[in-house]
């Protein structure tokens, strides 16, 4: 008697056991949360994968504008939110053996070459692009296109700039507007240091936006017209020289974290250690999130050049929502999509919820949307971020996403940066080694 | 016929193996066969594998990354040895000493870090070992004047932050192995010397060392595997597979980085072939050397 009991004690445990599994495995991880956004019952229930909570807030809005527009379309919408490389592998996973993977999913642009390897896994967009494609930056597309099919769709232009830490620059008598080039922008930090201790910025050794923003103002790129990786070039020399010149004059230095979006420089640049950051626009987000004490003293300008008449932006980061061959609906998952991210509508909204740059330009001009006090960064910033933009609109350049991309970046982001910055190895030598290292991964 | 069968002297012991059997069958064999399979093919997303022979093999021969992942395994599995074999025995025999207060206090102090997860442990030491001024570690360093140190930037000191993580974690796990070892010892064997008036240096060395073998070779076993097969300490410490020069990446972590970060999970198989020869040779070695494979009686 008493072994039954012992058994059947221990087949209980065995499938309770089991079945935690099975519901474990269910949810993929992370916060999964059930939009319905006012969808009735019939409403097709579509999941979307995201590194990006606020974006799920986006989609939220723009979920109950469709639901209002399509009563016999519902959608109810199940977001889930996951750390950055946990969402990309376990997409990749589930793209790779075509179980799990979700209907829409957020794909970052460092990443997105990754999917587009041999044959993409990804739905065409073409058809539901079409009808938005005169009033979007093309550029943003082709970032997520391959051989004239796009697979995914942007979310912001991502035009780089300054962001200044005014408090810092009027203790040490320096006024931004009057940098133009980074000699301004040396002599401008000289000063800062002297005057406050402080530096003037930061050398990124995690992350290439400076990088990006120097190339960009010479015309270069990382690759060249055939999407080899040319990281070795002069332009990158040069590019590195002035940012090494400006950290060994103690205008710039290291900053924990690698780069201004991290936690630990969040906190950094909180507490007034740094007076500048240049990065895409959508930084915007991160001051209004994660240095609330920086409010009211945060202006924006355009990013100092080489030599006058340069280029003075460039698209940085950025996001391609694809919907997957497996989606349960695709037709609908299309639709919705460019919908919440390409009508006029979810640009402006993307403005008011996320703070970037949306990709039709045409929003950029409406006074009405960009400069209404009540947006929480029109609060936020010293000046409007649309004066700035409507200043370097034409300049923004682009720096192409190849299948070599994530490599160049893996390689330049772990080994390169840091031992220019970090160890102060020869430039040029250490560009020729990360050259020989992407070429030997690439092969 | 069915009691029969259960009751059966010959097969029941099959039986009982069975599931054991079972999971090493799915869970080992096919993966590894399926793995050795893949290492010769280039594998892309959600689509048909080509096989491309030895290409995988060859690149990796000439990959300098997969070599600084190989040193860098190398390196922390005997920097791991050299701590977690000695110190856990010594703590053990201390703790097993009568004359020792508050054992089982210090047992279960000693044990708690592996109840941890290595996820919040490697958090917290990353927290520990930051580079900001406020850190522990580098406050702690600026009482005696100490510049505040890159810990995580730096080769040798992103090592002693690793090893710290490792020590605190493992000390107490190996420490248990040993206690048990050391239960198996009589006291009449110490008694003995006692008598014959050996110092207690001479008891450890004559009679708890060479008794502790069995164990030690124990130890000695998984803590190779353990060292050469670490990633996810490496992982949460640098918060992220990518740490600076690639200073904490592992074996392990090159696999991960190849297979998953970059979808190429041919190259990643090779990888994790070539793990396993190295263990497996390595493993092999030192228990041919400690005696492991000779017969019963001889030992």
């Amino acid at each position: 008697m008493k072994k039954k009991g012992l058994i059947v004690l221990l087949i209980l445990t065995m499938a309770t056991w089991l079945w935690g599994c099975g519901k474990a495995s269910t949810t993929a991880g992370g916060e999964t949360s059930v939009l319905d956004s006012g969808a009735g019952d019939s409403a097709t229930e579509l999941s979307y994968w995201t590194f990006v909570e606020l974006h799920g807030q986006h989609f939220e809005k723009m979920l109950g504008k469709w639901n209002a527009a399509n009563p016999d379309r519902q959608i109810k919408l199940n977001v889930t939110v996951m750390p950055y490389d946990d969402m990309h592998n376990k997409l990749s996973i589930a793209v790779q053996t075509g179980v799990g993977a979700p209907d829409i999913a957020d794909i970052e642009l460092g990443k997105f070459p990754d999917f587009l390897a041999g044959t993409p896994q990804l739905v065409e967009l073409n058809d539901v692009i079409d009808p938005y494609r005169d009033t979007i930056v093309k550029s943003r597309i082709d970032l997520y296109s391959k051989d004239g099919v796009n697979y995914g769709i942007p979310t912001h232009v991502g035009a780089s700039v300054a962001f200044y830490n005014t408090e810092i620059l009027e203790e040490a008598g320096v006024d931004y507007k009057t940098i133009e080039t980074w000699d301004d922008f040396e002599k401008a930090g000289i000063q800062v240091y002297e005057k406050t201790g402080k530096y003037m910025g930061t050398a990124d050794t995690s992350a290439t936006w400076q990088t990006s923003q120097l190339l960009a103002q010479q015309g270069a790129d990382f690759t060249d017209d055939a999407g080899n990786p040319i990281v070795n070039s002069d332009a990158m020399v040069k590019a590195l020289t002035v940012l090494k010149d400006l950290q060994d004059n103690n205008v710039l230095t290291t900053i924990a974290g690698g780069q201004p979006d991290t936690e630990e420089a969040y906190g950094e640049f909180n507490a007034g250690n740094y007076a500048t950051a240049f990065m895409p626009l959508w930084q915007m987000s991160r001051y209004t999130n994660y240095m609330k004490d920086l409010s009211g003293k945060i202006a924006i300008a355009p990013i100092p050049v080489i030599e006058k008449g340069m280029p003075r932006s460039v698209g940085g980061g950025g996001t391609g929502t694809v919907v997957t061959k497996t989606a349960k609906d695709i037709e609908l998952a299309k639709e919705f999509l460019a919908f919440a991210k390409l009508s006029e509508d979810a640009n402006i909204e993307i403005w008011n919820t996320l703070g970037f740059d949306p990709v039709n330009m045409d929003v950029w001009e409406m006074k009405d949307v960009t400069h209404n006090p009540d947006n929480q960064f029109v609060q936020y910033f010293v000046n409007n971020p649309f004066d700035v933009l409507a200043e370097i609109k034409d300049e923004i350049q682009l720096i192409k996403s190849t299948s070599a991309s994530p490599t160049i970046n893996n390689v330049l982001c772990t080994v390169t940066l840091n031992e220019i910055f970090e160890d102060g190895k020869d430039i040029k030598q250490a560009l020729d080694d990360a050259q020989a290292q992407i070429e030997q991964e690439l092969k | 016929m069915v009691k029969k069968f259960l009751y059966s002297q010959k097969v029941a012991p099959y039986v009982f193996v069975l599931p054991f059997v079972l999971v090493f069958l799915i869970f080992w064999v096919y993966p590894l066969a399926s793995s050795f399979g893949m290492s010769f093919q280039k594998v892309t997303l959600g689509q048909e594998a080509a096989w491309i022979g030895v290409d995988n093999y060859e690149k990796l021969m000439g990959d300098g990354i997969f070599l600084k992942a190989v040193v860098n395994s190398a390196i922390y599995m005997v920097l791991t040895l050299v701590i977690l074999i000695p110190f856990p025995m010594l703590f053990a025999v201390l703790i097993n000493n009568k004359l020792m207060w508050a054992r089982e206090f210090f047992k279960s102090s000693f044990f708690f870090p592996a109840l941890t997860s290595v996820v919040v442990a490697g958090t917290i030491f990353r927290l520990m070992f930051g580079e900001m001024e406020g850190s522990l570690i580098n406050s702690f360093l600026g009482l005696f004047g100490v510049e505040p140190i890159k810990f995580l930037k730096g080769q040798t000191t992103g090592f002693i932050a690793l090893l710290a993580l490792a020590t605190w974690r493992w000390t107490g796990v190996n420490m248990l192995y040993f206690l048990s070892g050391l239960k198996n010892i009589p006291d009449e064997y110490y008694e003995a010397a006692s008598i014959d008036g050996a110092s207690p240096i001479q008891r450890f060395m004559k009679i708890t060392m060479p008794l502790l073998k069995p164990t030690t070779i124990y130890v000695l076993t998984i803590s190779i595997y353990a060292g050469l097969a670490m990633f996810i300490e490496s992982m949460m410490l640098w918060n992220g597979n990518n740490s600076p020069k690639n200073i904490g990446l592992t074996i392990v972590g090159y696999l991960y980085r190849q297979g998953i970060e970059k979808n190429n999970l041919g190259y990643a198989a090779a990888v994790g072939i070539v793990l396993l020869v190295i263990t497996m040779v390595i493993n092999l070695t030192q228990l041919a050397f400690t005696g492991m494979f000779k017969k019963e009686e001889e030992a």
